[in-house]
């Protein structure tokens, strides 16, 4: 399937599943490039800011795809839409904790750890069967970014077992991290109101086989580690795929395109 | 093919080999297999170029790079560049004069014909130890990691292998 062949209602499901993969990967990337010169060691900042800079390429790849399909210039499109219009999980635009960048930014390694590794496996299922998308250039997209996310999943999979059996007091923030973003993750586990027309359209995998894949393989990671498996995650917050939205996303979409918003003409 | 289109096809590949990787200042980027497909028709040029890592801000620059260099072949009026993803850009494109650049920058080249997933033997590109130690899969550009060299006790950096997972 090209452009050209797209039916309307398979474009406009099209559409919707762009905003979310871009989307996700663009807020939680940002959130990842707030613990510049923050993270735990040199070492890690290294290794967290290229995984950021990664992400925010891949976001930038779907934005591209979009803007192919008629949804405006790419940048446009990132930075000056209004909150209800973007279509990622409602726990990826969480703050990383108490603070701000500039000022006594006290942020949660456990629950930047939790997230990322979590986010990350279901980015290697989804890409995994976007790399057979109906969608041609999608298809193309997803092979490109799956080498590179290959590297994030181990990065983020080695920090959640080493916590997940370190010190006591790392049990104990690991634990509280996971309760925390189980609440929400059921956010990143769907494909919103336009779920039928993107499975119809084989543009990616029924959400239900995908839920499960990811499922099977937290609950064995979490018995590896010893620890309990909480059951399906819920979506206490609603669902971000209908742009429900919380104060998290206008302060980061507000910081991110500060700049830009200056003057959208200027080539930064 | 005719005689003037090929030579005017060969002056824009010996200008391609002069557009350098901005943060790799030895390697070209023939030398990385970036370049995908060059078509010249009456004086018009199409690049299609393979993105190496899709995060990559020296992406615009090579673009930029690539578009003056050419502009400046006698006997061309107008240069296009873009970036495609099919095939996918993989480690193993690299030439073998651009792993010997690599080297003499400080960077061992990876493996030609890696398999995701497997272990992937570096060497020190100063000594050629392969007693080596990974600091950090992660290094100061998207495509590149941190090693040190336990023989000649150098640190260095070795390209990230990437292959087509299918």
């Amino acid at each position: 399937m090209t452009e050209e062949t797209l039916k309307p209602q398979e474009k406009k499901a099209l559409i919707e599943l762009l905003y979310q993969l871009a989307d996700d990967d663009f807020l939680l990337s940002f959130r990842g490039s707030e613990w510049l010169g923050l993270a735990p060691h040199i070492e890690e900042d290294v290794a967290f800011s290229s995984i950021s800079q990664d992400m925010m390429g891949h976001a930038n790849l779907y934005y591209n795809l979009l803007e192919d399909l008629g949804e405006g210039e790419a940048d446009r499109i990132a930075h000056l839409r209004t909150p209800d219009q973007y279509r990622n999980a409602i726990i990826l635009e969480e703050v990383n904790g108490p603070g701000t960048y500039l000022k006594e930014p006290d942020y949660d390694w456990a629950f930047t750890v939790v997230r990322n590794y979590f986010y990350a496996v279901h980015k290697h299922i989804r890409l995994d069967s976007l790399r057979h998308s109906a969608y041609g250039p999608l298809a193309e997209a997803a092979r490109k970014i799956m080498t590179e996310q290959y590297y994030h999943l181990i990065h983020w999979e080695i920090w959640f077992k080493q916590l997940m059996t370190s010190t006591d007091e790392a049990i104990e923030r690991m634990t509280a991290a996971i309760q925390k973003v189980w609440k929400d993750f059921g956010g990143v586990l769907t494909l919103g109101p336009y779920y039928e027309d993107i499975v119809k359209a084989n543009f990616i995998d029924d959400e239900n086989v995908m839920k499960k894949r990811w499922n099977n393989k937290i609950e064995a990671v979490l018995k590896e580690v010893g620890a309990h498996y909480p059951g399906e995650p819920r979506m206490e917050r609603g669902n971000g795929r209908n742009g429900v939205h919380t104060d998290d996303l206008k302060q980061a979409t507000s910081t991110l395109s500060e700049v830009y918003a200056t003057n959208p003409a200027t080539g930064w | 093919m005719s005689e003037l289109k090929s030579s005017m096809t060969e002056s824009v590949m010996d200008a391609l080999g002069k557009v350098k990787d901005p943060e790799i200042a030895s390697v070209s980027i023939l030398d990385l297999g970036m370049v995908h497909e060059v078509d010249v028709t009456n004086g018009a040029v199409k690049v299609s170029v393979l993105p190496t890592f899709s995060g990559c801000p020296a992406l615009h620059i090579i673009e930029r790079d690539i578009k003056k260099a050419i502009e400046d072949v006698e006997g061309i009026t107008s240069a296009e560049v873009n970036f495609v993803f099919t095939p996918s850009w993989t480690t193993d494109r690299i030439t073998p004069e651009g792993r010997e650049r690599l080297k003499e920058f400080g960077i061992s080249p990876p493996p030609a014909n890696h398999v995701m997933g497997e272990p992937w033997e570096i060497d020190c590109p100063y000594c050629g130890s392969t007693y080596v130690t990974m600091e950090n899969i992660f290094g100061p550009t998207a495509c590149r990691s941190i090693l040190y060299c336990k023989s000649c006790k150098n640190p260095f950096e070795a390209m990230k292998p990437v292959a087509d997972m299918g």
